[in-house]
């Protein structure tokens, strides 16, 4: 695959995805990677995720994320 | 044995125990207090004289085993607001209360002279004695001494100085099961407390039971409404991470009101996290989990232990951490974590005070990020009632007006809290509607904004707010009727057999036939009667506004202001 079919990506993980993962990490995927395959990367299970945003606005995980974007993973988590 | 009105008329020092009304037997907690206060307090009246009272109640459920219900409604007409006022707060008072029988507790009228009193009830007797040891005390002397007096068992309900000098913020502590505090936070009901010249009320422990109707069906509703409690994901991640796991995702959402609401990011927004504080607390050999009452299942609170390993404060919230860290700038949790220490001991609102201490830093009295110099104030002017102190413990809008300052984030007067009203529209709605000024716990839409709780509303359109404001302020006035926690609604929106099961209990609890329509018109009763009781107090549409300055100044990361309209706002009065 070409270099130009790829985009580079930051991924952030919070609560306890950040577990033996990272907390803020550069990640490269072929361009037309979901989010939902950008969390299958990183071995968490969608169904425990409950936010993804990219830029700060909240996203679906059908979205594909563009070269530089911000992804930012969350948990289901509540507070208040 | 019936329940019973309490009754202490600080006027005439005289006590009573009644019979409680008709039209009050199918009330509890929010629901019941300002009932009371809208039948029995003249609208007009000032806040810290003779004509408004106190009022203390239980929850419906209150004193059941029922998962979650220790939550303590304390209503009155607010000196901070002027509205009617509730808040509740966990700890042991409100099963305590339940179990000798009380319905509600009202304490009416003023002393005469400088006298101050305490007050400890059991089943059948209330008595008033003069207070002088404690006179000046802060709530943790307070606790070691009255327990000493009395026994541990016995719940407390305390001012410290902040209410003595009837200071706007003056909270109202409550003991909870291992001696410590919880507090009834907002709009400066220990001031009331204060003028009433209460320093303390004690409850005697009793062995006495709730009576069930149908026990059978009580354990079998418990069963289930306890399992979504505790098989819910919310739960879970709060019982690891506090509330406090909100920094990171409020601040990644651009609404974390950051340096006085000029921003919606906090650059030390990962040094007070949630996460940093979990694992802090762990590496100190503290508790990330505790429970603020018996019966719990979701032990949101937690110990925070100081370097040394010694504890520092419990109940550490986000909404505390969040004024104190990102609107003051503050990224040293430890700072932050005495600053909490010190509030609950001087008896004082945290989320009121800190935006208060943001605003006084715009103000020039401290710094930005002067986490010290927070502490300093709390402990040499708040805490002594200097000029001062006594202004910020007046609240935000005290400060404003003293120095000057423009930016002052209040609506009726009441500090908004911890979710920038630009960013997440839903929660502006919240603030500028609710009755009691603002605060997020009366309509929190950040569930469906920002967390995918109860569906999924955009944060920055203008579309659904006013109705998701609605309905989740008529169900949040019912559950604060029920004596359960707020965060019981996080199952309650996403799991069917939630709320059934809790309207079961209700229907086990007091042999009778309620259905969910009736739980939500129970809602809608309360907000109306709160909202009567404001405008015979001279509040009208005008004042269900947000200040200005959230419509003139775009806040980062987004470059939003407030933008929905006065009309749009009142439509939220249309049911």
């Amino acid at each position: 695959m070409a270099a130009e079919d790829r985009i580079s990506i930051t991924v952030k993980l919070f609560a306890f995805f950040r577990d033996n993962r990272f907390i803020k990490q550069e990640q490269e995927f072929p361009a037309q990677t979901t989010v939902r395959d950008i969390i299958l990367f990183q071995g968490i299970d969608p169904e425990e995720v409950g936010v993804t945003m990219i830029n700060s606005r909240q996203c679906t995980l059908d979205r594909i994320p563009v070269q530089g974007d911000q992804l930012a993973i969350f948990p289901i988590i509540g507070g208040g | 044995m019936a329940d019973k009105i309490f009754r202490v008329n600080m006027s005439t020092l005289s006590t009573a125990i009644e019979d409680v009304p008709a039209d009050w037997n199918g009330l509890g907690g929010r629901g019941l207090t300002s009932t009371i206060v809208a039948a029995e307090v003249e609208p007009t009246c000032h806040p810290l004289g003779g004509k408004n009272k106190l009022v203390f109640a239980p929850g419906l459920l209150s004193g059941t085993v029922a998962a979650n219900s220790g939550r303590l409604s304390v209503g009155a007409k607010s000196p901070l607001t002027g509205t009617i006022k509730e808040a509740n707060a966990g700890g042991t008072a409100a099963q305590m209360l339940a179990r000798i029988g009380c319905k509600a507790l009202i304490i009416e009228g003023l002393p005469e002279g400088d006298t101050w009193y305490n007050i400890l009830i059991s089943a059948d007797t209330i008595t008033l004695s003069e207070e002088t040891e404690l006179v000046g005390k802060g709530n943790f002397d307070i606790v070691t001494a009255v327990q000493a007096r009395t026994s541990a068992k016995h719940g407390i309900m305390a001012i410290g100085p902040a209410g003595e000098m009837k200071m706007l913020s003056a909270n109202i502590s409550i003991k909870d099961p291992d001696s410590r505090l919880r507090s009834c936070g907002r709009g400066g009901l220990g001031a009331v407390m204060g003028s009433k010249q209460i320093k303390y009320i004690a409850i005697e422990p009793t062995d006495a039971k709730v009576e069930i109707a149908d026990p059978d069906k009580f354990k079998e509703a418990n069963r289930t409404f306890t399992k979504a409690l505790v098989d819910n994901p919310i739960s879970q991640a709060l019982g690891t991470y506090g509330t406090n796991v909100l920094v990171n995702i409020i601040n990644e959402a651009g609404a974390l009101p950051t340096r006085n609401f000029t921003s919606g990011q906090f650059d030390g927004h990962e040094e007070i996290s949630g996460e940093t504080m979990h694992d802090t607390i762990v590496e100190r050999e503290g508790k990330p989990k505790h429970n603020c009452h018996t019966g719990c299942v979701i032990q949101c609170s937690q110990i925070y232990n100081d370097v040394n390993k010694q504890y520092k404060t419990s109940g550490f919230e986000y909404e505390s951490i969040w004024a104190m860290g990102a609107d003051c700038c503050v990224d040293n949790l430890d700072q932050i974590a005495e600053a909490d220490h010190l509030m609950d001991d001087i008896g004082i609102d945290t989320i009121e005070t800190s935006v208060a201490m943001g605003v006084a830093m715009e103000g020039g009295v401290l710094e930005f990020g002067d986490g010290e110099g927070i502490c300093r104030i709390l402990r040499e002017d708040i805490a002594k009632g200097t000029p001062l102190g006594r202004i910020i413990g007046c609240g935000a809008g005290s400060v404003g007006r003293a120095f000057g300052v423009t930016r002052v984030p209040v609506v009726k007067n009441q500090a908004i809290p911890a979710y920038d009203p630009r960013a997440i529209k839903g929660i502006g709605i919240t603030y500028a509607t609710s009755t009691q000024g603002a605060d997020h716990t009366m309509g929190y839409t950040i569930a469906t904004n920002i967390l995918g709780v109860g569906g999924s509303v955009d944060p920055l359109s203008h579309e659904g707010q006013v109705e998701l404001s609605r309905n989740l302020q008529i169900a949040t006035a019912a559950i604060d009727s029920t004596g359960m926690c707020l965060f019981i609604a996080f199952a309650a929106l996403d799991d069917e057999t939630c709320l059934p099961a809790l309207v079961d209990m209700i229907n086990a609890r007091f042999g009778i036939n309620l259905v969910a329509d009736d739980v939500t018109n129970l809602g809608i009763s309360i907000l109306k009667t709160e909202r009567a009781f404001n405008q015979a107090a001279g509040f009208t549409n005008k004042d269900d506004r947000l200040p200005e300055f959230f419509s003139e100044e775009p806040i980062a990361p987004h470059n939003v202001v407030w933008d929905i309209s006065d009309e749009e706002i009142d439509t939220f009065w249309d049911f």
